[in-house]
């Protein structure tokens, strides 16, 4: 990495990303579209954890997980979108805690 | 201080700040605009360690792709999210216990990290200054990881075919093709030649 930047720089933002994703799913308990958002920061900070250790240990191989990773968060974005959609259509709100239509 | 070190620290504030903005925006539409704000400064980030490709391909997925995503469900769903906000402090307290907690724990991680001495030069796949970031990552790609390359695009098909067979739906009253009925026609059960006799109708 050199140039001043070190790994503690990396992992301090991509702690505090982590914990503002956090954050941001329990004050907004209602909002799923809100937590969905958080859960892409969480996503964002793991990423950049990845990408750090690969710059500091020379090794691509963190990079190539993050690669994965970001598979994966797309595709639960996609999906996570088309479920809120359906429940949209079904329920005409977005409330979590309008979520209880399997409770028997 | 360095040149990259201030836009280390220039890209690091605008995520954070821009994080926060996505998590407490009144407005969704704009908490998604700084939701693309947090990536477009965390491509910076990525820039600034060396992965070049990732980072473009952060700006070329998510804000290209996810962000618009998020941007036309918010859009599309007319939600009233003053009261989606009712008890938006209630959980507040928690949350900032549970938060403190965990950025803490973090810090403590981040601060006392310590790479042993004997992974030095153990790197699976060192980074070759001479070859670019994206030509090492392709040429790692498309062999070492074929697998794994393979196995996340069929991540991406099967949420393709799960969000379309979410979210299709059938209207009634709309006439739809029916392929298999329509090859399936035969010629006897579809025309009758009819003799006419001359100056006499059917």
């Amino acid at each position: 990495m050199g140039l001043g930047i070190g790994l503690g720089h990396y992992l301090t933002v991509a702690a505090i990303l982590f914990t503002l994703g956090v954050f941001g799913i329990f004050i907004n308990r209602k909002n799923v579209i809100v937590i969905l958002m958080s859960v892409e920061l969480i996503l964002l900070a793991v990423n950049l954890n990845f990408v750090a250790f690969s710059a500091q240990l020379g090794d691509l191989q963190g990079q190539i997980f993050a690669l994965l990773i970001l598979t994966v968060a797309a595709a639960e974005a996609a999906i996570g979108l088309a479920i809120l959609v359906i429940f949209y259509r079904n329920r005409g709100s977005i409330a979590v805690e309008d979520v209880n239509m399997m409770k028997g | 201080m360095t040149l990259p070190l201030f836009f280390f620290y220039m890209f690091s504030a605008i995520a954070i700040a821009s994080a926060v903005m996505v998590i407490s925006a009144r407005n969704p539409v704009h908490a998604v605009l700084f939701l693309i704000l947090v990536f477009v400064n965390a491509a910076g980030l990525f820039m600034l360690a060396g992965a070049e490709f990732l980072a473009l391909i952060l700006v070329v997925v998510y804000v290209g792709a996810v962000a618009v995503l998020f941007l036309f469900v918010v859009m599309m769903l007319d939600v009233d999210f003053a009261s989606l906000r009712q008890g938006f402090l209630q959980y507040a307290p928690i949350g900032v216990v549970v938060g403190l907690v965990l950025l803490l724990e973090l810090l403590l991680v981040a601060g006392s990290v310590m790479v042993a001495p004997e992974t030095a030069g153990a790197a699976v796949l060192p980074i070759d200054g001479g070859i670019e970031n994206t030509r090492a990552l392709g040429q790692v790609l498309y062999t070492r990881y074929v697998f794994l390359f393979q196995g996340a695009g069929a991540v991406l098909l099967v949420a393709m075919i799960g969000a379309i067979v979410l979210t299709l739906r059938h209207k009634p009253n709309v006439k739809r093709q029916n392929p298999n009925v329509q090859v399936g026609r035969k010629v006897s059960e579809t025309l009758e030649v009819v003799k006419v006799k001359s100056g006499q109708g059917l």
